[in-house]
């Protein structure tokens, strides 16, 4: 069902954790529909410096979390936006059809903690 | 030895292994005894002798007539024909009548859907609620009946959290309220009591059931009772249904004259008799020693899990439900992720219906329940066979917390 690749980032994540003081933070999704994930950024001339992730979900949405600040570390803002569900899933080495909105969520995710950085 | 032999399955409930004794019943059917029992020269006739043997074995299980018995490929085929097949029947027969059926909001998918194609044909269906336990209310069910109420179909145990049904009470009342129907009906004057009142057909998805359960069709008052190998250690293609004599039913597949013009196909002939051959093990005394031993290890590992994990949630009622199941939330920790990482440590469970696990929504049997959808979307179901072992037990109390508690480290806090 799942890629090695996903597995690996489901039992290892990358990046995984809190920033104390982070420049912003971003949290999608809600319980009710069973995944949430937060994003944190620290930012330094328009620069992701350094970036960790919070998730509950199913190990896609985990996997997906991992991978998506692993594509974004040390990016400008407007190289990080670039990075879109299709970037994710490929690097993941696919993923199941019905898991595919999982990969929605880290964008949303990261697009909110830079919009909330902007404001 | 494939690695599966050293993996620890509860998901008993999905699936189970075919027994050795079944396996070796069945084998001569694929390629010496593999005549067409609708043959009527002696390979057919040697075919359907062993599925003779085989509706034997499921009628004295059922304890009801041979003839009473349709072979199927599977419960989900059995509750087709039964709802289906009755519905159309009694609409053929009465074709002005308004028809109201009565079933619950927590039936498998392969009877629920049925049901909501049929109120899109117009007939009306009223499904009924189910307590905190997953147990319907019979009151709630008496409440329920209307005078054109002409099908009723409730499953004796459910799937996810094992909540056993009181099937029993439920066609006793049927039968009074029949009784009572005709003989008001007898009574009234023959000039101006118009047709024969149409009378209340009960359904019972017992394939959670068998394995545990007194299945006697008399005890349990129904009509129609569907059941499925591959949950009782069978080959998996097979079912049956219970038609009791006199009940209207028309077939929903044609094309041949099999099963008394009730189900055309050939016959699966090794499945049947792989079928008989599963539920003659199903001996009264097996099912109290298989019951108590499961019971035992259930315990243990709820007593296990409930020690070792902060925040852990029985769904599972144990004084109302069949001894297999352990249906547990873990608040924080997402179902398939749970899963997923138990099956990476060699332990197969289920996050509930297997044929839900494609669509992302919350089990509808959870939710019924009054449990919320944050901690529906956090469940696991255990499923405990009668080859569960201790050591096994104790491996999921051992590796379980450190799942669940990794999960929740990742999870952002609310």
């Amino acid at each position: 069902m799942y890629s090695k690749k996903v597995i690996q980032h489901f039992q290892k994540p990358h990046n995984q954790g809190q920033i104390k003081n982070a420049d912003a933070v971003g949290r999608v999704g809600n319980p009710a529909c069973g995944d949430i994930m937060k994003i944190y950024l620290k930012i330094k001339d328009k620069t992701i410096k350094d970036v960790k992730f919070e998730t509950m979900g199913c190990a896609a949405a985990i996997a997906v979390s991992s991978v998506l600040t692993d594509l974004v570390k040390n990016k400008t803002l407007v190289e990080a936006l670039k990075v879109d569900n299709d970037k994710i899933v490929k690097e993941l080495g696919g993923l199941p059809e019905q898991k595919i909105h999982c990969s929605m969520l880290a964008v949303k995710a990261l697009k909110k903690a830079v919009d909330n950085y902007q404001k | 030895m494939s690695i599966k032999n050293k993996s620890i399955y509860l998901d008993h409930s999905a699936t189970t292994p075919v027994d050795k004794g079944v396996l070796k019943a069945m084998l001569p059917y694929f390629s010496d005894n593999f005549g067409n029992p609708s043959s009527v020269h002696s390979f057919g006739q040697e075919a359907m002798m062993g599925v003779d043997i085989a509706r034997e074995k499921v009628a004295e299980f059922l304890d009801c007539l041979v003839s009473e018995i349709v072979f199927t490929s599977g419960a989900t085929e059995a509750d087709n024909l039964a709802i289906f097949g009755v519905i159309k029947a009694l609409k053929r027969k009465n074709p002005n009548d308004k028809f109201h059926i009565i079933t619950s909001s927590i039936e498998h998918p392969a009877a629920l859907e049925l049901f909501k194609v049929l109120q899109v044909q117009g007939i009306e269906v009223t499904f009924l609620p189910v307590k905190s336990n997953g147990i319907i209310d019979v009151e709630d069910f008496k409440q329920a009946i209307k005078d054109n109420t002409v099908f009723v179909s409730i499953m004796y145990v459910n799937s996810e959290v094992g909540s056993i049904q009181p099937i029993h009470e439920v066609g006793k009342w049927i039968q009074k309220i029949n009784k009572l129907k005709l003989k008001k009906w007898q009574e009234a004057d023959p000039k101006v009591r118009g047709d024969k009142p149409l009378i209340i057909y009960f359904h019972t998805d017992a394939t959670q059931a068998v394995n545990f359960l007194n299945c006697s069709t008399k005890h349990l008052h129904v009509d129609l009772l569907s059941l499925s190998s591959h949950k009782i250690y069978g080959p998996k293609g097979v079912g049956a249904l219970f038609v009791k004599t006199g009940t209207p039913l028309d077939a929903i597949q044609l094309g041949g004259h099999h099963e008394n013009n009730r189900r055309s196909g050939t016959l699966n002939v090794s499945g049947i008799v792989g079928m008989g051959e599963a539920i003659k093990l199903l001996d009264k005394k097996t099912i109290e020693k298989n019951n108590k031993k499961i019971a035992k290890l259930r315990q243990l590992l709820i007593t296990g899990i409930i020690k070792n994990i902060p925040d852990a949630i029985l769904n599972t009622d144990l004084n109302q439900s069949v001894p297999s199941h352990a249906h547990f939330s873990f608040l924080g920790a997402e179902g398939e992720a749970i899963l997923i990482s138990l099956d990476l440590a060699g332990i197969a469970v289920s996050t509930g219906s297997a044929c839900a696990s494609n669509s992302l929504q919350a089990s509808s049997t959870l939710l019924a329940m009054g449990i919320s959808e944050e901690v529906a979307h956090s469940s696991i179901r255990f499923t405990l066979g009668k080859n569960t072992t201790l050591i096994e037990i104790k491996k999921v109390i051992e590796i379980l917390p450190k799942i669940i508690k990794r999960l929740r480290q990742i999870a952002p806090k609310l």
